[in-house]
């Protein structure tokens, strides 16, 4: 498969790094110009927005499906699935997330599903759709379609996450309740005397410091997580697809290993945003 | 890999889809999860109550039927005792027909005996009182001795 005519790259460098670029359009100047936008902030990775949306939108429209039609007394077997799913998900959300929230839960089947239909476009054989589809068929010279495997995609689920962290603390705690939390914990400062606040200063700039960087690694670690998994899983099926004729029981192997990845991190995004929102809307 | 638009492009997506997730997925799927389970809960109950109304009937139905054969008993016992005494009051009234049969056949024999005896008699003193006639022809009047012939045949 590395040696594809004239469309193909050329060398196995050549061919991973190719595999790797996302299609993307960006703004330089007034204009929007394809594929040279290394360094450039005004860019959208086109395929990664694709893909994401795409899946996002089966997503949507097959539940909506069931939703809509929705039996009590004579499910169909893909009523019968979905609500497996759900349940599911539901009994996850209950047993973490003690308060009443009509967010959490749908937000937790969204995540479930949505990554879990990102995470599954990597068990598509590496070159069918960048390169024959998108390539030879339609032109298209870059075509990434495994939306997790861009860092963009996993930052802005789990940006969307930590806002939500910061609502539901204010919800939850009211108003001060986020400086509170960052400044009187983990070390409590006291506040009896004048010298005792005095004293208490240092000790709040040490919670803040130390609080604010562990606040802020619940959603790096979140979406580095699910990236780092998807995007090594990806650079192995490329590597393996280099391979030749061995590719085919290696791709199998690897495909079968992947599985268990593909459905353990979609679970884990989803648990992890739900306990994140459970600390967030605990009171002390 | 560089950040760039496409995360907030992709939190954008994000916020729509849980939206359209919470407002038309999960409620009406839930809702139907929820209303299943009240149903089945509903329907185990119910069978539970039908169950118990079963042996209330069946004993109840038991309680009739032995009933019924209390009284079946009861009537047919009747039956036999009306029956035992059509029959005897038959027997009673075949002995006294029979006796008063009995009794007109004794008459009748007994007029019947009467009668022959009657005729008997007149008979006897008739062919006495020829005989006598005859007797007396040669003897004496007959005339004179009717009188005795009549008592005589009188007292046969």
């Amino acid at each position: 498969m590395a040696a594809e005519g004239g469309h193909g790259p050329q060398t196995s460098g050549d061919y991973i790094t190719h595999h790797l670029q996302n299609l993307q359009v960006c703004k330089v100047g007034d204009e929007w110009v394809w594929n040279e936008c290394a360094g450039n902030m005004m860019t959208i990775n086109v395929d990664s927005m694709f893909w994401s949306a795409f899946l996002g939108l089966i997503f949507c429209f097959t539940f909506w499906r069931v939703a809509r039609a929705s039996s009590v007394g004579k499910p169909t077997k893909w009523q019968a699935f979905v609500e497996i799913i759900v349940e599911f998900v539901d009994a996850s959300v209950k047993e973490t997330f003690q308060g009443k929230s009509n967010l959490i839960a749908p937000l937790g089947l969204t995540i479930f599903v949505w990554v879990f239909l990102m995470n599954l476009m990597d068990l598509v054989p590496v070159d069918w759709i960048p390169v024959v589809v998108a390539d030879w068929m339609l032109g298209i010279p870059y075509m990434k379609i495994v939306p997790t495997t861009d860092v963009n995609v996993t930052f802005g689920m789990s940006i969307a996450v930590f806002v939500l962290i910061l609502v539901y603390t204010h919800l939850a705690k009211g108003p001060f309740a986020l400086v509170k939390d960052l400044m009187l914990h983990p070390i409590e400062p006291s506040f009896k005397s004048t010298g005792a606040i005095i004293a208490s200063v240092p000790i709040m700039a040490f919670n803040l410091i130390l609080e604010v960087v562990a606040l802020v690694a619940k959603p790096i670690s979140l979406s580095l997580r699910l990236f780092g998994n998807m995007f090594a899983g990806e650079l192995i099926f490329i590597l393996i697809a280099l391979l030749g004729l061995w590719q085919l029981p290696l791709h199998f192997g690897w495909a079968v290993f992947h599985v268990l990845i593909v459905t353990l991190q979609a679970f884990i995004f989803m648990m992890l945003t739900i306990v994140y929102l459970s600390l967030a809307s605990e009171k002390h | 890999m560089d950040i760039n638009l496409t995360l907030i492009g992709q939190s954008i997506a994000m916020v729509v889809f849980v939206w359209f997730c919470m407002k038309f997925i999960w409620p009406p799927i839930l809702h139907a999860l929820e209303e299943r389970q009240q149903q089945i809960e509903e329907g185990l109950a119910a069978a539970d109550k039908s169950q118990e109304k079963l042996v209330e009937a069946q004993a109840k139905a038991d309680e009739i039927v032995a009933e019924a054969r209390h009284q079946a008993t009861g009537i047919l016992d009747q039956a036999h005792a009306r029956a035992n005494e059509i029959v005897a009051e038959g027997k009673d009234s075949g002995v006294k027909e029979r006796e008063r049969q009995l009794a007109a056949a004794k008459a009748e024999i007994e007029q019947e005996t009467n009668k022959a005896r009657e005729e008997l008699r007149g008979q006897v003193s008739a062919i006495a009182l020829a005989s006598a006639e005859k007797i007396l022809k040669r003897e004496i009047d007959g005339k004179t001795h009717d009188d005795i012939l009549g008592k005589l045949a009188q007292e046969i």
